[in-house]
């Protein structure tokens, strides 16, 4: 008899309880987060900015003015940084130390045919109670972040692998993940902090499932998913996934700026509430130029995923590439992802409907993420839900 | 310093339409020739010759001319890859005849009036119906059709110039101006040198320095586009010249692969038996560990199948593990670890005592536990106690850990053999094996055959311990469980010459993209007039793809460099408004940043190394 049976490493009991309290803890601090979040909207709203308001009705006010002109005479209602594509004049650094010797300034000129549309100034408006239960708020995402981040790495190490073997693992690193991106793009200055509340309010209902309803007590892998495949195939999913979810937000919320904006532009009046949140997102030209940026962004990386996928299926499965559900479904989302950037490169695509498109295509990132493992049997499906 | 801007001469554009109108065509259509070629994407003119409804008589050739056209538009292009993932998702929700052809038996059996329909409809094997062909098909001829136009569109741009300078220059996306004391000669000089260190394409042309940057995205999409027709050709290779085959063999045992040797073997429709790679391998040793506690007891944990290996006719021997992640690779074949099971050992005699047959016989898993059955089956050599031929047959159950007698259903309660038991029923006469039908060798057929009785004229059974004994009735002889417990493991060999292409292509496809996406292509024009009053007039603009967030900074920092070698001239009327200027442009970037200060709050400290943004104040035409 040749049968070796070793002994497989024990997960670390005590760890994996860490790790949970890790998590829990991390909960509730995204929760006072939510709180301080709620607040910024809550005080932003005493604030009546309406720059939107003013730069369009201005436009279509006296269509032969020149907008910026009009905008810029309606007082600070432009001075905002618009990469919306009003006509915005930028200053590089080298031109600032030589502002005084009379260096030249740059003119932009918005493309044809988008709206002359400043950025709103953020959920707390300038105001500036508001403004400080952001700070507070983005401090607490910040600790809720490490907190998570501790809980999902005791969690790996309690069961000495990556931790994504299952739906739970694969939760709660989603999130972590996600509010990486956000808080990266908040270094980087990028005018996201909107995003927080949306944000933050599905990082807690993504845990709350992964804690409840989808919680599996750590464990080991089975054979076919040891791999350095699974390190790379796995994690430059959950990446992808976190970023196209930011995109997703913001798309969503240029589809409400843009109708907001257009009502106004053909001379309509929101309702008080939507003027109170709309005045205060980026223009919808901003939020679709973000959408773009991030999706494209990802869409190599995607793509890279997905080939990742099929060399670690080649060597799993013997085949790289055999329709199962999964790979299907990976398939999809790569295509409607690309069908997203045809469509911003075709007439009569672009705005709403590409913008509807990019919506479709996560549908099925998140179809492929949480569908497929639960409606649909493959081969992919042994991951304890 | 001077500055203007350009918003008085902007269309005065109305509320609806414009959103539709294609950035490309507008700037193609402002510009002129300056804005074209930017991209080799077609220009969208959905409206072929055969648009409106009262168009004259094409003619077959002006048919197939608008069809073409219309097939390799961007916008069927972009209906085409709807298609393709809509028709992708039937099969990822229906079973489907490849993988599991068992499944798709069930449905049709649950189904009655959907499953002859879906069939009808080639669900069962979505993705090589005739409908999901035909879409992918169609998206290929129009990439073809796409991409060999953008190539020579893309070849002759980079065989030409940047095109002149457009005559009015504020009309494009970027502008800057200021006077200098600079001749215009010395400061298109001065540009066309600054541009070409940075690496512009740059001319002086038509009394303007025209340069251009970025030629790489083009490439890059090209590139990208080609990698997809290569990675389907690889794919559809794949499928012709493939092979594959599954063998299951015992420790101990070897295997060549030559086709007699599989247990089963299919092949893509091109592929040849010679190109069947010549090599052997032994399997020394299987190797399985498992969870031995906990709620996931019994899991799995790693499956080694340990095996010597020559490549060619008489190549050396070598050793290597192969892992169900970890394919023995040899000579463009590929060997997986598919499955593994128990090969219980066990003597059979005569009456008389004498070994009939000694064997290793493989029985296959019916539990992730190793409950497995199987069937022994005793050809020939066996005689009766008459002396008569005759064959013997045995159904066979094992279980490697038994859970211990009373305890309830004989199934295994782990996957390792602490316990083993092997239960055993006998039969005798002919396992009907000479019939010419093929047979299973997991199953007895017991047509021909007679149940060997026990005392209380049962079929005789016994669970039997490593060495204990079965006796047959009357002197028949007897069959023993021996103590060598062999394993056995499957292996698919596959052999798809074309993967490397495939990967190759995946590969390209990727860099492609990120060329394409990564890179903006943009044009940048220098322009200095001598003023009336003998001053230079240095105006500089950029014009980039719809997507150039870039392209105002990048002027920005062209502008500043060109700016040292030809500094404004001392200007009487200098911008009363420069100082607020740049109040502003700091405090309203920390507005934007920060989502805070009010607008007309002053903080004018700027981190931000980002360039300021500003608005352009009123036109002061
Ligand atoms: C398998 C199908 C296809 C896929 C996955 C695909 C994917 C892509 C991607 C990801 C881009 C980059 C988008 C961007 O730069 O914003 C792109 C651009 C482009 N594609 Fe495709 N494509 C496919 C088929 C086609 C076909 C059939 C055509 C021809 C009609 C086409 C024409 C173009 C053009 C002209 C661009 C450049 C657009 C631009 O420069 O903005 N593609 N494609």
């Amino acid at each position: 008899m040749t049968l070796a049976t070793t002994l497989a490493a024990e997960p670390n009991e005590n760890l994996a309880h860490i790790s949970n309290v890790l998590i829990y803890s991390a909960m509730a601090v995204y929760l006072l987060a939510f709180f301080a979040l709620m607040a910024e909207w809550l005080f932003g709203s005493r604030s009546k900015v309406s720059r939107t308001a003013a730069a369009l009705t201005a436009q279509t006010g006296d269509a032969a003015a020149p907008a910026a002109k009009a905008a810029g005479s309606s007082g600070p209602a432009v001075t905002v940084r618009a990469k919306g594509g009003t006509a915005t004049l930028e200053r590089p650094k080298q031109a600032a130390k030589a502002a005084e010797s009379g260096a030249p300034k740059v003119v932009t000129r918005a493309a044809a045919g988008s709206r002359d549309v400043p950025d709103g100034p953020g959920a707390a408006a300038g105001d500036e109670q508001g403004d400080l239960y952001g700070r507070i708020a983005v401090s607490l995402i910040g600790l809720g972040f490490l907190i998570e981040v501790g809980g999902v790495v005791t969690r790996a190490m309690s069961v000495q692998r990556a931790p994504w073997g299952n739906m739970y693992e694969f939760n709660i690193t989603f999130s972590s993940v996600a509010v990486g991106v956000f808080l990266t793009l908040l270094a980087l200055k990028k005018n996201v902090r909107w995003i927080g509340l949306p944000l933050i309010t599905s990082v807690l209902l993504d845990l709350g499932l992964a804690v409840t309803v989808l919680y599996t007590e750590s464990d080991q892998l089975v054979p076919a998913l040891h791999s350095y495949w699974l390190w790379i195939h796995v994690s430059t999913a959950i990446f992808c996934g976190a970023a196209f979810y930011v995109g997703a937000v913001s798309t969503i919320a240029y589809l409400f700026k843009d109708s907001y904006e257009a009502k106004l532009q053909s001379g309509g009046t929101p309702g008080r509430f939507a003027t109170s949140v709309m005045e205060r997102l980026p223009a919808s030209a901003s939020l679709d130029k973000f959408t773009y940026r991030m999706n494209a962004a990802i869409f190599p990386l995607w793509t890279f995923t997905i080939i990742a996928g099929a060399i670690w299926a080649g060597d799993a499965w013997g085949r790289y590439w055999g329709w199962d559900p999964k790979e299907v479904w990976s398939f999809i989302t790569w295509v409607a992802y690309a069908c997203y950037l045809h469509a911003r490169a075709t007439a009569g695509w672009k705005g709403r409907k590409a913008a509807y498109l990019a919506l479709i295509a996560f549908g099925c990132w998140l179809f492929n993420y949480y569908g497929v493992n639960i409606f649909v049997s493959g081969k992919h499906s042994y991951a304890g839900v | 310093m001077s500055k203007t801007t350009t918003s008085a001469d902007r269309d005065a554009t109305g509320a609806k339409g414009d959103r539709d109108t294609t950035g490309a065509q507008d700037e193609v259509g402002e510009l002129g020739a300056a804005g074209a070629q930017l991209s080799t994407a077609p220009l969208d003119d959905a409206a072929g010759p055969a648009s409106g409804p009262n168009m004259p008589a094409l003619g077959v050739i002006g048919w197939i001319r608008w069809f073409w056209r219309q097939l390799t538009s961007m916008r069927v292009a972009l209906l085409l890859l709807l298609l393709l993932s809509l028709g992708s998702i039937p099969g990822s929700l229906i079973p489907q005849e490849n993988p599991d052809a068992l499944k798709v038996e069930d449905f049709k059996a649950a189904h009655t009036t959907l499953g002859p329909l879906y069939d009808k409809l080639g669900l069962f094997h979505v993705y090589s119906s005739v409908w999901f062909s035909a879409i992918y098909i169609l998206l290929f001829v129009s990439l073809i059709g796409c991409i060999v136009p953008r190539t020579w569109q893309f070849v002759g741009q980079l065989r030409g110039r940047p095109p002149a300078a457009p005559k009015r220059l504020t009309r494009l996306p970027a502008y800057t101006t200021w006077r200098t004391e600079a001749t215009p000669d010395e400061v298109h000089e001065a540009a066309r040198h600054l541009l070409k260190q940075r690496r512009f394409r740059a001319h002086e042309t038509g009394g303007s320095v025209a340069a251009e940057k970025g030629y790489l995205r083009e490439a890059g999409n090209l590139m990208f586009h080609v990698a997809l027709i290569v990675m389907l050709i690889a794919f559809a290779a794949g499928q012709l010249f493939k092979s594959e085959g599954g063998k299951l063999i015992m420790e101990g045992d070897g295997f060549s692969n030559t086709l007699t040797q599989y247990d089963d073997f299919k092949s893509g429709s091109l592929f040849d038996t010679e190109n069947l790679a010549p090599f052997s391998f032994r399997l020394d040793r299987f190797e399985g560990t498992y969870e031995n506690s906990g709620p996931e007891r019994g899991t799995a944990r790693t499956y080694k199948a340990h095996v010597t290996y020559s490549e060619g006719a008489h190549g050396p021997e070598k050793k290597k593990a192969i892992e169900v992640n970890k394919p023995l690779e040899v000579d463009g074949s590929k060997v997986y670890l598919i499955g593994h099971g128990y090969a219980p050992t066990v003597t059979v005699r005569d009456g008389k005592g004498k070994v009939v047959q000694r064997v290793s016989v493989p029985l296959l898993p019916i539990d992730s536990m190793g409950t497995a059955t199987g069937a022994i089956k005793i050809l020939d050599g066996y005689r009766n106690k008459d002396g008569k031929k005759e064959q013997l047959g045995f159904n066979a159950f094992f279980v490697p850990t038994f859970a211990g007698e009373g305890n309830g259903q004989m199934f295994s309660q782990f996957p390792a053999p602490f316990n083993p038991r092997l239960a055993l029923s006998a039969y005798h006469g002919s396992l009907g094996v000479d019939s010419g039908v093929p047979q299973n060798v997991y199953q007895l057929d017991t047509r021909k055959m007679k149940k060997f009785k026990d005392a209380k004229g049962e079929l005789l059974k016994k669970r039997l311990k490593i060495g204990e004994t079965l006796k047959l009735p009357d002197g028949a002889g007897s069959i023993t469980f021996d103590k060598e417990l062999k394993q056995w493991a499957s292996f698919q060999i596959s052999q798809e010459p074309s993967s490397k292409w495939a990967l190759g292509g995946a590969i390209a496809a990727i860099a492609g993209l990120a060329g394409s996406l990564f890179i903006s292509r943009r044009r940048v024009w220098v322009r200095a007039t001598a003023g009336a009053d003998g001053v230079t007039v240095v105006e500089m603009a950029g014009l980039g793809r719809s997507e150039s967030a870039k392209v105002p900074e990048e002027l920005g920092v062209l502008a500043a460099a060109l700016h040292e070698t030809a500094p404004s001239a001392p200007d009487a009327d200098t911008d009363p408004d420069t100082g607020s200027d740049t109040d502003t442009a700091a405090e309203s970037t920390e507005a934007g940043a920060e989502a805070g200060a009010e607008a007309d709050s002053k903080t004018p400290s700027d981190p931000d190394p980002t360039p300021d943004v500003v608005p352009a104040e009123g036109a002061e035409k």
